[in-house]
C-alpha cells in the first residue's frame, strides 16, 4: 500500500491534511481528509455572559468574524426574546451584505479565480493573484485592493472595528449612522455594484467563452449529487442574514424548511476518530457514510447550495445572472461543484445590490436602534449564512443570562463530508496506475476542494490562491519513493 | 545594501492578525519592496525546510502571531527564535494567550467531553467516539496532533524581544512599527511593547470622565448609555483603566466598553488585578458588605478582566480536580 500525504503546511494548526492511499495496483484505495485542530470555544464560552459572545466568537475566524458576530447576536436576541428595531436590523444587514461582497471578491480573485483565469495547468508560480493581474490587466489589481479597502471602511463604520466587530448586542446595535456616513457608504455601495458587474463580465470573457473550461466545470470528476442547504426569505429567495433554512433533495425538490430553533430536529453530527472535526448530516435521512444520493444524509452548504436551495435571488442584476447560470448549466439543481465559483460571484453582485438598497433606505439613519431586553433569558438559536455555509449558534443560559451550554455548527463544517468526497472522487479520477502525480494533477485535486472555499481556521486563505503542498508517495514500509513539493 | 529579511508566522490564531497586516492596504506593496520576505505562509511560497537551513539569526525581524497550544506550534516557535534577530510577539494571542487562552478556564477533558459526547447535535455511538492521535484504518495508519492541556503565550515558550499588542493590532500601528524599523533608528530596549502607547485606553478615549461614585453596575444590553460620558461612570464595566492605549479607543467610540485587547498598561503586573483595584476606587461605598454587594453585580469578572490575558496572568489557568 502506498500512501500519499498532501499536507498544506501554510499553517500547522487549523489546516487540513490529506492522505491518499494507493493499492498495490497503483490505484486510489482510499483518501482521508483530516482536521488537526480543536480550540474548544463551545466549552470555554460556558460561564460567560451571553451578550459577550458576539465579541468572543468573532475570534473563531479573523477572516469571517462578521458571520460569527451576526449569528451570535441573533442567538442573543432569541435568548432574550427581543426583536431589534428595524433600523438596527438594517444596519446589521448593510454591514453583512458589504462583508459578503468583499469576502467573495477575495476568494474569486485570489483563491479560486486563478485556476480559471490563469488556467488549471499553468505553472504553479503563475497560478495566483499576480498571474490574474498579468492575464487580465494591471488595472484589476488596483480594483481588487480598492474593493477590499472600501468594504473594510463600511464594516468599520458600522461594526466599530474592521476586524472583530463589536457593535451588535442583544436587542439591536450600539451605534447608528449619521447622514454624512450614510452618503459615504452609499457611494461605496454604488462602487460595489459596478465592481460586481465587472466581475461577472470577467467570468463571462475568461471562463464561459472558453469551451474547455465549461467542459471542465461540467465534468463528472467534480460532480456530486447531494442535498443542498441555504437560508431563504419568505419568498424563497436567497438571504444571507435571516430567514428559514431550506433544504432541497438531489432532484431539487424541497425536502424541509426549518426555523433556526428547529435545527436539532434536522441536523446531527457524526464523529470519526481520525479527525477533530465532526461531520454534520441530515438527521431525517441519516448518516450512511461518505456517499452521494437521496438515501445519504450528506448535504452541502455553499454559494452554489444556496442558489440550488432557493427559488430566486433577492436583487434584479443577480437574478438575471442566476437565470443565465441555470440555463447555461442545464437547469436546477447544478451538481457540478466547480460552478460554485459562478454562484459565488452572483452572490457578490447580490450582496452589493442589497447593500446599496439598504444604504438608500430612509430608515437606515433612524435613531431607534435598541430594544432593551425585558424578558428572562433562556435559550436561543441564531442562524446566518456565512460565505462558506449555514452558521448555527445555539445558546442556553441561566436566568441571569450566563451561558450553560453553547453549541456551534460552523460554516465550512457543514461541507466536511462533501469536501472529503470531492477529494476522493478527484483523486480516484486523476491518479491512475503508472501515471505520474504531477503538479497539475495535484492542483486538479486541490481544485475539488478549493471550490468550497474551505475555511478550517482560515488555513486556505493563503493569498496566492493555493496551498503549498507536499506529496509523499510511500511504499508499504513507509519509505519515500517519490516526493513532489509545491511549496 | 541587502534588504532586511522579514518573516511572519501564525500559530494558534484566527487569522485576524494576518488580515490586519493586509489592512495596511496599498502600503503592503511598500512592505514587499522594503523587505526581503523570507517566510510568510499565508501570503507567499516558502520552503519550510529552507527555514531550517538558514543561518541562526539570519532573519532580521519575525512577527509571530497566535498562541501556543500544541507541540507543533512550540516547535516552530523554537525554530523561528533561533533564526531571528528580533522575535516579536504580534497580537494578543502571542502576547498573552488571547481569547483561545480562555480555554485555561476549563480542561482538555471537559472540552472533548462536550464536543464529542455532550453536544446536543452529536450522535453518540458505543459510549462516544473521541479523536485519537493514531488511528488504524483499513489502508494503514493516520495521525493527528495532540492538543495541549494549557494554552501558552509565546514568551512562556521562547524568549521574546518585542511585543505588539492588539486583537488584532490596528493597521496604523503596524505601519508605524514598520516605518520606524525602515528608518534605521536604533531599536528600543529588548522587552519593549511597541506599536502602542504608554498610557491607558482612557487617555485616548474621547468620553468625558467625572469623579466616579458607582452604586450599581449594568450589563451593556441593559441600558442606553449617554454618548459623550465615560461608560464606567455610567456603570458599564469598561476595561479602559486597565488597558494600554494605542488602538484609538475604538470600542468606546462605537458605544461599546473596552474588553482589554491592547493588554496591560506600563508598570502593571496583572491586568485583572489592575481592574479590580481600579473598580474598588470608584465604588461609592465604605462598608465591606456594601462594596461586596456592588461588586457582585459584575457578572463573570474572570472572563471579563482576563478576557485576553488569562494565559499570561498571575493565574494562568484554573485548576480543576
Amino acid at each position: 500500500m502506498k500512501q500519499i500525504k498532501i499536507d498544506p503546511i501554510t499553517r500547522l494548526e487549523g489546516h487540513g491534511k490529506i492522505d491518499i492511499f494507493l493499492d498495490d495496483n497503483g490505484e486510489v484505495a482510499n483518501t482521508y481528509f483530516q482536521i488537526p485542530e480543536l480550540r474548544g470555544f463551545e466549552q470555554f464560552c460556558v460561564g460567560r455572559p451571553v451578550e459577550e459572545l458576539p465579541r468572543i466568537t468573532t475570534r473563531i475566524c479573523g477572516v469571517c468574524p462578521e458571520a460569527h458576530h451576526m449569528a451570535s447576536v441573533k442567538a442573543c436576541d432569541a435568548v432574550f426574546h427581543v426583536d431589534p428595531p428595524p433600523t438596527a436590523k438594517k444596519l446589521r444587514q448593510l454591514l453583512y451584505n458589504t462583508f459578503y461582497a468583499g469576502d467573495h471578491t477575495t476568494h474569486f480573485y485570489a483563491l479560486g479565480g486563478p485556476d480559471f483565469v490563469v488556467g488549471p495547468d499553468a505553472p504553479a508560480a503563475e497560478r495566483n493573484i499576480l498571474g490574474v493581474v498579468k492575464k487580465v490587466g494591471l488595472e484589476i489589481g488596483g480594483k481588487v485592493i480598492e474593493m477590499r479597502k472600501r468594504t473594510q471602511e463600511v464594516i468599520k463604520t458600522i461594526g466599530g472595528k474592521q476586524t472583530h466587530q463589536v457593535t451588535s448586542l442583544p436587542g439591536g446595535i450600539s451605534k447608528g449612522l449619521t447622514e454624512e456616513e450614510r452618503k459615504q457608504i452609499e457611494e461605496h455601495c454604488r462602487w460595489f455594484v459596478e465592481f460586481g458587474k465587472f466581475t461577472i463580465q470577467i467570468f463571462e470573457d475568461v471562463v464561459l467563452k472558453n469551451k474547455a473550461y465549461v467542459d471542465l466545470i461540467l465534468s463528472d470528476t467534480y460532480a456530486h449529487k447531494t442535498y443542498y442547504m441555504g437560508l431563504v426569505d419568505e419568498k424563497n429567495r436567497v438571504n444571507f442574514y435571516d430567514g428559514r433554512v431550506r433544504v432541497v433533495d438531489p432532484e431539487g425538490k424541497e425536502f424541509v424548511k426549518y426555523a433556526p430553533h428547529e435545527y436539532l430536529d434536522n441536523v446531527a453530527e457524526h464523529v470519526e476518530p481520525w479527525t477533530y472535526l465532526k461531520f454534520p448530516f441530515l438527521k431525517k435521512v441519516g448518516w450512511k457514510g461518505f456517499v452521494d444520493g437521496k438515501e445519504s444524509g450528506v448535504y452541502c452548504a455553499t454559494p452554489l447550495s444556496r442558489l440550488n436551495a432557493a427559488d430566486a435571488m433577492p436583487t434584479p442584476l443577480a437574478q438575471a445572472e442566476y437565470e443565465r447560470m441555470y440555463s447555461t448549466l442545464g437547469g436546477k439543481p447544478v451538481h457540478a461543484r466547480l460552478a460554485t465559483h459562478w454562484a459565488r460571484i452572483i452572490e457578490l453582485l447580490s450582496g452589493a445590490e442589497m447593500a446599496l438598497d439598504l444604504a438608500r433606505d430612509p430608515e437606515i439613519t433612524g435613531t431607534c436602534i435598541r430594544a432593551i431586553p425585558k424578558e428572562k433569558p433562556t435559550e436561543g438559536v441564531g442562524i446566518v449564512e456565512a460565505p462558506r455555509g449555514t452558521l448555527t449558534h445555539h445558546y442556553v443560559t441561566d436566568e441571569k443570562g450566563i451561558l450553560k451550554k453553547v453549541n456551534l455548527i460552523v460554516g465550512t463544517t457543514n461541507n466536511y463530508a462533501p469536501i472529503a468526497m470531492s477529494i476522493h472522487k478527484a483523486a480516484k479520477g486523476l491518479i491512475k496506475k503508472g501515471s505520474q502525480v504531477t503538479d497539475g494533477v495535484l492542483n486538479m485535486i486541490e481544485m475539488a476542494f478549493r471550490a468550497y472555499d474551505p475555511c478550517f481556521g482560515c488555513a486556505t486563505h493563503a493569498l496566492p490562491g493555493r496551498m503549498p503542498l507536499v506529496v509523499r508517495i510511500r511504499d508499504k514500509n513507509g519509505e519515500v519513493l517519490e516526493e513532489i513539493k509545491r511549496l | 545594501m541587502a534588504k532586511p529579511k522579514l518573516a511572519l508566522y501564525w500559530a494558534a490564531s484566527c487569522g485576524g492578525c494576518e488580515i490586519a497586516v493586509l489592512d495596511v492596504q496599498e502600503k503592503i506593496l511598500d512592505v514587499a519592496n522594503a523587505f526581503d520576505i523570507v517566510f510568510w505562509p499565508v501570503a507567499m511560497d516558502f520552503k519550510y525546510a529552507d527555514v531550517r537551513k538558514m543561518e541562526d539569526k539570519s532573519i532580521d525581524l519575525c512577527l509571530f502571531n497566535g498562541s501556543i497550544r500544541n507541540s507543533e506550534n512550540a516547535e516552530i516557535a523554537h525554530l523561528l527564535r533561533a533564526k531571528s534577530k528580533a522575535l516579536v510577539a504580534f497580537g494578543s494571542c502571542a502576547l498573552e494567550g488571547g481569547i483561545p487562552g480562555l480555554a485555561n478556564l476549563t480542561t482538555k477533558q471537559e472540552i472533548l467531553e462536550f464536543v464529542y459526547r455532550g453536544s446536543p447535535s452529536t450522535v453518540v455511538t458505543d459510549g462516544g467516539v473521541f479523536p485519537q492521535q493514531h488511528t488504524k484504518v483499513p489502508e494503514g495508519e493516520i495521525e493527528i496532533p495532540e492538543m495541549w492541556e494549557t494554552v501558552k503565550s509565546l514568551d512562556q515558550v521562547v524568549e521574546v524581544d518585542y511585543y505588539i499588542p492588539g486583537c488584532p493590532p490596528v493597521p496604523n500601528q503596524i505601519w508605524g512599527v514598520i516605518e520606524y524599523i525602515l528608518s534605521g533608528k536604533p531599536l528600543p530596549p529588548k522587552g519593549s511593547v511597541i506599536g502602542a502607547g504608554v498610557k491607558t485606553c482612557c487617555d485616548e478615549c474621547k468620553r468625558e470622565r467625572k469623579e466616579k461614585k458607582l452604586k450599581q453596575f449594568f450589563r451593556p444590553y441593559e441600558i442606553e448609555t449617554k454618548p459623550s460620558e465615560c461608560l464606567l461612570d455610567q456603570g458599564i464595566v469598561c476595561m479602559g483603566p486597565a488597558t494600554r492605549d494605542g488602538c484609538g479607543a475604538l470600542c468606546p467610540a462605537a458605544n461599546m466598553p473596552c474588553r482589554g485587547c491592547y493588554g496591560l498598561p506600563p508598570n502593571v503586573m496583572d491586568q485583572g488585578a489592575k481592574m479590580v483595584s481600579a473598580l474598588s476606587s470608584v465604588i461609592d461605598a465604605h462598608e465591606p458588605a456594601e462594596i461586596e454587594r456592588i461588586l457582585d453585580q459584575i457578572s463573570d469578572p474572570m472572563g471579563t478582566f482576563y478576557r485576553f490575558s488569562l494565559a499570561h496572568s498571575i493565574l494562568r489557568r484554573v485548576e480543576k480536580s
